[in-house]
C-alpha cells in the first residue's frame, strides 16, 4: 500500500501547488541552461556555417567578432597567392540600428564577396540566394521583415529577396546579408553634408603638402568620392576568409600566413574558441550562478514544504511506529513524496518549457545531456529537501500518539 | 489449578516504577506496582484522573519504558527497566494491539487501509490482508465502511475500525485507554463486549483503561490505581 500517493491526495491542494511552483523554478534552471546553449549556438552559428577553414584578422587583434579588425581588402589577392589557398573571401560584418516603420531595426549587415559569393551557402527558409550585385538582401525572419519588403539602409532602398531562420549574431541580432560593396555602402554611408565637409578638410590637407602641390590632378581627386582614391582611402574590410584546398593540412598553409607581421591568422577552431572564452564566458558564469542558487531556492521550498507535511501528520508517523511501522516505511513515505514533487515539477518544468523557451527573445537549446543532467540535480534535491521531514519523522517517540 | 498457571501470561510486569522529571518536578507516576494479565482475560484498570494508568499501559505496551521494573509479554521477557530485551517495534506489530480514546486512524488512510496496514507492516500478504481485514470489519460491523476515510465515520464506527486494527495481527495482548470516552454508553458497552468477546474466544489478554463503571460487568477482573499504586478491584462478576 502506498502511503505517499495516498496522503498526497488528501492534501492534493498543496501539493499541485508545490509542484507547479517547484516546475516554475525548474523550467526557469532549464530556460538558463538552454539560453546559455543558445548563446554558444548564436556564436559560432556563423563561423560554423561559412564554412572557412583560415581568417585572416589584423595583426595582433581577435577580431573580427571579439573585437574589430580592420584588414586592407587586397590582403584578398596576397592570400590566393599562397599554395594551398583554394579561395579567400572578404568578411564584411557589423551591426547597424536604424529606424524603419517607426521602429528600431538593429541588425547584423554581413557583407558576401558578390560575385564568387552569392550567399549560396546560407540555409534559406523562403525566397532565393542574391542575384544581383546591388540592393538585394537576405534577412533573417527574426527582423520580420517579409520576402519583397524594401527596406531603406544609406542612401538606398534594399530589397528583401531571401529569407533565413535563426541566423543570429553573437548579440542575438538577425543578420541580414548584402554584397560587400552594398554592406559598405551601409557601413560607411555620412550625411551629405559630412561627405562635403570631408572633401573639404581632406582638400585642405593635401593642399598643405607638397605632394599635392606638386601634382594638382590629386588634389582634384581628393575632393572627389573616396571610392575614387583607392590609394588615399583603402577599401577596409573585416578580415579575410580562406578556404583551404580539400585534403592539405593546414600546416603549412598557417606557417605561411603566420609569417605575415600585418596580419594574425587563426583557424576555425581557434576562432570559436575566441568567440566562446570572450564573448560568452561572462555570460555563462553569470547563467551558472543563476542556476545554481535557483537550483538552492528549489531545494529550501521543497524542504520546508517537505517538512511542513511531515509535520502536519506526525501523529501519524507516530502512530505507524507504535504499531510497529518499520523506518523504511516512514523514510518512503517521504522520500516518494519528494521525489514525486521533483519528477512532477521537472516534467512540468519540460512541458511548459515546450511554450514558454520557443517565445523567448533569444534562443534557447535544450540538449539531452542537459536534460539528463538537470533531471539528476531535481533526484539530488528531492533527497537532500526531504532530509530535516525524515530527521523529524525518525526523531518522533511513538508515546507522542497520545498527546 | 486452570490450564492458565501452566501456559505463559499475556503480560508480567514485576515491580513497574516510573519517575518522570527530576528534582523538584519530580513525579512518580507508576509506584512499584506489579500486574499479571493471563491469556483469554479482560481486565478493566480503573483509577482517578492522574492514578498512573496510561503511564502502566504504554509501560507494558513498550512505548513508555519504565524507570525500573521488568516486563515479559507472553513469557518472554522484553524490557528490564528501561533496557529493551528484544527489538519493541517488531514486538509491538506482532504481538500487540493498541486502542486509544481518540484520533487512533490514518486519516489519509480508508477504513479498510488502516486495518490492512497493520498486516503489511507485518509482512502479511496484501491478498490474505486485504481477505482479513474484511472479515474484521464485517464482523465489527463496519464491513459497509471500509472505503470510507475516517473523517467520514462517527465516532463509534471509528472506534470499532480501531478495534479491527488492534485485532488484525492477532494479537497475545490487546490494550487499550479509554476507548469508549467518546462513545454513547450503548455504543461504549458494544466495544467493551467486543474486548470481552476478542478475549475470550482469540485468547488474548485485554487491559482497558475505563472511567465507564456501567460496563464493569464486561470484564473478568478490575485493578485500581491511585497515586501510582496499584490493587487488586473487587472481581466484577
Ligand atoms: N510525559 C510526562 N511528563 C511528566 N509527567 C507526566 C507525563 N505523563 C504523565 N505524567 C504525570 O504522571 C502522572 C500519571 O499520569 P497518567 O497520564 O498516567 O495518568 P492517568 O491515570 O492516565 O490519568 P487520566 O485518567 O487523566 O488519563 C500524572 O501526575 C501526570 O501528570
Ligand atoms: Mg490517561
Amino acid at each position: 500500500m502506498n502511503l505517499a500517493v495516498r496522503d498526497i491526495r488528501q492534501n492534493f491542494g498543496r501539493f499541485a501547488l508545490t509542484t507547479v511552483g517547484v516546475g516554475l523554478l525548474l523550467m526557469i534552471v532549464m530556460g538558463m541552461g538552454g539560453i546559455y546553449r543558445g548563446l554558444i549556438a548564436d556564436a559560432t552559428l556563423l563561423v560554423e556555417a561559412v564554412g572557412a577553414d583560415l581568417w585572416l584578422v589584423q595583426g595582433a587583434t581577435r577580431g573580427p567578432f571579439a573585437e574589430i579588425s580592420r584588414v586592407p581588402a587586397t590582403l584578398e589577392d596576397r592570400a590566393r597567392s599562397v599554395p594551398g589557398v583554394a579561395a579567400a573571401r572578404r568578411f564584411v560584418s557589423h551591426t547597424v540600428q536604424r529606424a524603419f516603420r517607426g521602429r528600431p531595426l538593429r541588425m547584423v549587415v554581413q557583407g558576401l564577396a558578390w560575385p564568387e559569393d552569392a550567399g549560396d551557402w546560407i540555409p534559406l527558409a523562403a525566397g532565393r540566394a542574391l542575384r544581383h550585385a546591388h540592393y538585394e538582401m537576405v534577412a533573417d525572419r527574426s527582423l520580420g521583415l517579409p520576402l519583397g519588403t524594401e527596406v531603406p539602409l544609406g542612401k538606398d532602398l534594399y530589397r528583401v529577396v531571401g529569407l533565413t531562420q535563426g541566423m543570429v549574431g553573437s548579440g542575438g541580432d538577425g543578420m541580414a546579408f548584402f554584397t560587400v560593396s552594398d554592406a559598405q555602402a551601409i557601413q560607411f554611408d555620412v550625411p551629405g553634408e559630412a561627405t562635403r565637409l570631408e572633401r573639404a578638410s581632406r582638400r585642405a590637407r593635401v593642399g598643405g603638402r607638397d605632394l599635392g602641390r606638386l601634382n594638382p590632378l590629386l588634389l582634384e581627386r581628393s575632393a572627389g568620392a573616396t571610392a575614387e582614391i583607392p590609394a588615399l582611402g583603402p577599401p577596409q574590410v573585416s578580415a579575410v576568409m580562406v578556404s583551404l584546398q580539400p585534403g592539405l593540412a593546414a600546416g603549412s598553409v598557417m606557417d605561411t600566413f603566420a609569417a605575415w607581421t600585418d596580419v594574425t591568422v587563426y583557424t576555425r577552431r581557434q576562432q570559436i574558441d575566441l568567440l566562446l572564452s570572450g564573448m560568452v564566458d561572462k555570460a555563462r558564469r553569470q547563467l551558472g550562478l543563476f542556476r545554481a542558487l535557483l537550483v538552492i531556492i528549489s531545494t529550501i521550498i521543497m524542504a520546508l514544504i517537505i517538512y511542513t507535511l511531515t509535520l502536519d501528520k506526525i501523529h501519524d508517523i507516530a502512530l505507524l511506529k507504535l504499531i510497529g511501522a518499520r523506518n523504511r516505511v516512514i523514510i518512503g513515505l517521504i522520500l516518494q513524496q519528494a521525489l514525486l514533487i521533483g519528477a512532477l515539477g521537472y516534467g512540468l518544468a519540460y512541458w511548459l518549457g515546450t511554450f514558454a523557451f520557443p517565445r523567448f527573445p533569444r534562443r534557447v537549446v535544450i540538449e539531452p545531456p542537459d536534460l539528463l543532467l538537470l533531471a539528476g540535480v531535481v533526484a539530488a534535491i528531492s533527497v537532500v529537501a526531504s532530509l530535516i521531514g525524515i530527521a523529524k519523522a525518525l526523531s518522533v517517540e511513538p508515546n507522542k500518539v497520545l498527546s | 489449578m486452570s490450564a492458565r498457571d501452566t501456559e505463559p501470561l499475556a503480560i508480567e510486569a514485576l515491580n513497574l516504577t516510573k519517575i518522570y522529571g527530576s528534582g523538584n518536578t519530580e513525579v512518580v507516576a507508576l509506584n512499584d506496582v506489579t500486574v499479571r494479565v493471563a491469556r483469554g482475560e479482560v481486565v478493566a484498570l480503573l483509577g482517578p484522573s492522574g492514578a498512573g494508568k496510561s503511564t502502566l499501559l504504554t509501560a507494558v505496551g513498550l512505548i513508555n519504558p519504565p524507570t525500573r521494573g521488568r516486563i515479559w509479554i507472553g513469557g518472554e521477557l522484553v524490557l528490564e527497566a528501561d533496557r529493551a530485551r528484544v527489538d519493541l517495534r517488531v514486538f509491538r506489530r506482532r504481538h500487540l494491539g493498541f486502542v486509544f480514546q481518540k484520533a487512533n486512524l490514518i486519516p489519509f488512510l480508508s477504513a479498510e487501509e488502516n486495518v490492512r496496514i497493520a498486516m503489511e507492516i507485518n509482512d502479511v500478504p496484501a491478498r490474505e490482508a486485504r481477505r482479513r481485514a474484511r472479515e474484521l470489519l464485517d464482523y465489527l460491523g463496519v464491513g459497509a465502511r471500509a472505503t470510507n476515510l475516517p473523517a467520514m465515520l462517527s465516532g463509534g464506527q471509528q472506534q470499532r475500525v480501531a478495534v479491527a486494527r488492534a485485532l488484525a495481527n492477532r494479537p497475545s495482548l490487546v490494550l487499550a485507554d479509554e476507548p469508549t470516552a467518546a462513545l454513547d454508553s450503548q455504543r461504549g458497552r458494544q466495544v467493551m463486549e467486543l474486548f470481552r468477546q476478542v478475549a475470550h474466544e482469540q485468547g488474548a489478554g485485554v487491559l482497558v483503561v475505563t472511567h465507564d463503571h456501567r460496563s464493569l460487568d464486561v470484564f473478568d477482573r478490575t485493578l485500581e490505581m491511585e497515586d501510582g499504586v496499584l490493587r487488586e478491584g473487587q472481581a466484577a462478576s
